[in-house]
């Protein structure tokens, strides 16, 4: 795959080392390219990337709140319309909690009216940019500090809402799930995301060294255990059409996955094993 | 017992002394420790309550409403963004007459984006019908959550409160705080009764009902009659929370006003550090006084003229600005009584206040040179 060398998300940034909201966000610039607005949502990036008066930005960049980015980016890709500029592409950066929670109600209907944008979810699955707290896309089991494991608690008691899966049920033309740890893959869904006329939607999984709890060096690791155990499963969904678009050679087993972080540490082995057999049941499903 | 804690620790310990049965509420930087810390609480079976993780405050706060419409004690907190977001459901708690606590980590408004403090947050929901209590210290936090209960409950009143705590400067800020027993708390906080708002299949009513024009205004009205009458609730629990707890509050507080030529009318955290200040002027022999707002609404207009009446000139201290008019406190005072006065817009985003800059404000208010000025403190120069 032929990636561009240019780079639209400048270092020197606040991030966190191994943060990989922007190593995400560094793929798909480079396959957006210059003629990109992007919109964020407020959150870890919108934070570490603009600290007044410096910015990270290479390209025209808004953020508003928290919980409106698809409706800002709304009004972004329509008034490029109204000026003639339909080749610009418009892309959405946020969080999961930006997505899941605060931010669905505008999601959805961003979706519906078909604006002609990608929006990009970079799910580190809970609120990190205010200490980790948990969010709608945080998994079954994860120790968050509003879900915090106790004598009465193992930790987050729900599992993980599938953002994706509502997304297709709008019926937008292209809806894909992504990880940083597979970047050919990640960028190949945003080119054709950004190729699509109407919404295209990309789940965009993205370890955290600190939410998460592991080493900074590990991040890449870490994406890639959790699509090795098939704790996270790379598909797309194009005009309807579902594909898995990975498949890992060998399933390993969670614990590998589980043990490997801070936030699952507490688990009794019956929560594992709940955990196990529930990523069973989906891999079979898909094959996988 | 005595514990060294933050304010943020401490609305929390309030709360779960105030025993609470519903507690929606969403994380937000500078209140989001009391998010935590509750549910920690509740994780550890520490506090007997359901935690709803909301997917927003428009959802925590209406969560609220509906926990309290059904007839159960509850407490949400928040800040800037997230008490922006619940507005619209502010109005309805207030008109509801769900007597609702929420702590509140004072921070400015985007944009641009700021976590850090001022007041414009809650002054901008002064309309809303909500009391607000501004603590100067986490003690303070502490023990206005569980008054505010007791006051917001009072059948007179009925109207929800909003507790304010200086963000970052109270809320991360640990200093002593002296927590009551539950036993203590108890006995002067019984178990909520409603005998208003519930929703009960025994006994079916409508909240929130459509009003056309024959009934609209009433409603409103009986909201100012209880915002009035809330006035003596106040001075009645805190009257009879001093003879449980020892401690000593008012709508406002009088800190060396009596003789005082130049009084500081102030609101919160910064009321520490003006009294620092006040005591070395005294030393001086400057005749100097601070007169702190507590209560902010109901409006203590009375208790505030009372104090200032007899100074030469009062300075008004605003963490907050209504463009194109000055600080909404100094407008407020000036609007209500016949006082010479200046106003000072200061600390808005977080802008450092020193005690340099309270001296500064004795002198301008001395000697003014244009009372209408909107008097801008610690402004950067054009470079
Ligand atoms: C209305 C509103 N509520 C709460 C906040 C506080 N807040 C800012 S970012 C954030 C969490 C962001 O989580 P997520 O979307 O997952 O992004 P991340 O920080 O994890 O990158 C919260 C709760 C806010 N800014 N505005
Ligand atoms: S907390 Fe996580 S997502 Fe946020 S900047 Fe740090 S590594 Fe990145
Ligand atoms: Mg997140």
């Amino acid at each position: 795959m032929d990636i561009p060398e240019e780079e639209f998300l400048a270092p020197g940034h606040r991030a966190c080392a191994g943060c990989g909201a922007t190593i995400g966000v560094r793929l798909a610039l480079k396959m957006l390219g210059k003629n990109t607005v992007a919109v964020s949502a407020t959150g870890c990036l919108e934070v570490v990337t603009t600290p007044y008066p410096e910015t990270a930005w290479k390209i025209p960049w808004i953020h508003v709140a928290f919980e409106n980015s698809a409706a800002v980016a709304s009004g972004v890709e329509r008034a490029l319309r109204s000026q003639g500029k339909d080749d610009v592409n418009v892309v959405v950066f946020a969080g999961d909690g930006g997505t899941a929670d605060i931010g669905l109600q505008s999601l959805s209907g961003a979706m519906e009216r078909g604006h002609n944008l990608i929006y990009i979810c970079y799910d580190n699955e809970a609120y990190m940019n205010t200490g980790v707290q948990r969010s709608g896309a945080t998994p079954y089991g994860a120790s968050t500090t509003t879900s915090p494991h106790g004598k009465e608690s193992f930790g987050e008691d729900k599992p993980k809402k599938n953002i994706p899966m509502i997304m297709a049920a709008h019926g937008v033309p292209y809806v894909a799930t992504a990880s940083i740890s597979y970047p050919e893959d990640f960028m190949k869904k945003v080119k054709k995301a950004s190729e699509i006329e109407g919404p295209a939607y990309i789940h965009l999984h993205q370890p955290c060294a600190t939410g998460w709890g592991y080493d900074p060096s590990k991040t890449i690791e870490l994406g890639r255990l959790a699509v090795e155990t098939g704790s996270w499963i790379l598909y797309e969904i194009e005009d309807g059409e579902f594909k898995v678009t990975y498949r890992p050679m060998e399933r390993k087993p969670v614990n590998i996955y589980l043990e490997s972080q801070k936030r699952f540490k507490h688990l009794a082995d019956e929560e594992k094993e709940r955990i196990q057999s529930y990523v069973d049941q989906v891999c079979a499903e898909l094959k996988i | 017992m005595l514990k060294v804690i933050s304010a943020n620790r401490a609305i929390a310990e309030g709360v779960k002394l105030s025993r609470p049965q519903v507690v929606p509420v969403y994380p937000i930087t500078p209140q989001t420790s009391i998010s935590e810390y509750l549910a920690q609480f509740v994780a550890d079976g520490d506090l007997n309550a359901e935690y709803i993780r909301v997917e927003s405050e428009h959802s925590a706060i209406s969560a609220a409403v509906g926990a309290s419409g059904a007839g159960v004690r509850t407490f949400t907190a928040t800040s800037s963004q997230g008490l922006a977001l619940m507005h619209e459901i502010l109005f309805v708690a207030a008109g509801m007459r769900t007597p609702i606590v929420m702590g509140n980590a004072n921070r400015a408004l985007s944009a641009p984006l700021s976590i850090w403090n001022d007041q414009q947050d809650s002054i901008s929901q002064r309309d809303t019908g909500w009391m607000q209590f501004f603590a100067e210290n986490a003690q303070e936090a502490l023990d206005f959550v569980i008054n505010a209960y007791k006051i917001s409950e009072n059948k007179e009143v009925l109207l929800p409160s909003m507790v304010c705590i200086d963000g970052f400067i109270l809320t991360h800020t640990v200093e002593p705080v002296d927590i009551p027993s539950q036993d203590d708390v108890d006995k002067f906080l019984p178990a909520y009764q409603p005998t208003h708002a519930y929703l009960d299949p025994e006994e079916p009513m409508s909240l929130g009902t459509f009003t056309d024009p024959d009934y609209y205004m009433e409603a409103r009205y009986a909201m100012e009659v209880a915002m009035q009458k809330s006035k003596k609730v106040i001075k009645d629990t805190y009257q009879e929370f001093e003879e449980v707890f020892g401690r000593q509050y008012g709508m406002i507080e009088n800190y060396q006003c009596d003789d005082a030529e130049i009084i500081l009318v102030a609101m919160g955290s910064i009321c520490g550090t003006i009294k620092a200040v006040v005591d070395i002027l005294r030393k001086k022999g400057e005749k100097v006084g601070l007169l702190k707002v507590i209560a902010y609404r109901p409006f203590p207009q009375e208790e505030i003229y009372d104090v200032v009446k007899n100074a030469q000139r009062i300075a008004v201290l605003d963490k907050n600005i209504s463009f194109g008019i000055g600080g909404v406190l100094f407008n407020e005072i000036k609007a209500k009584m016949e006082v010479d006065a200046s106003g000072f817009i200061l600390g808005l985003g977080g802008r450092d206040v020193s005690p340099d800059d309270i001296v500064n404000i004795v002198k301008q208010t001395r000697n003014p040179t244009d009372t209408d000025k909107i008097n801008w403190i610690g402004l950067k120069e054009e470079e």
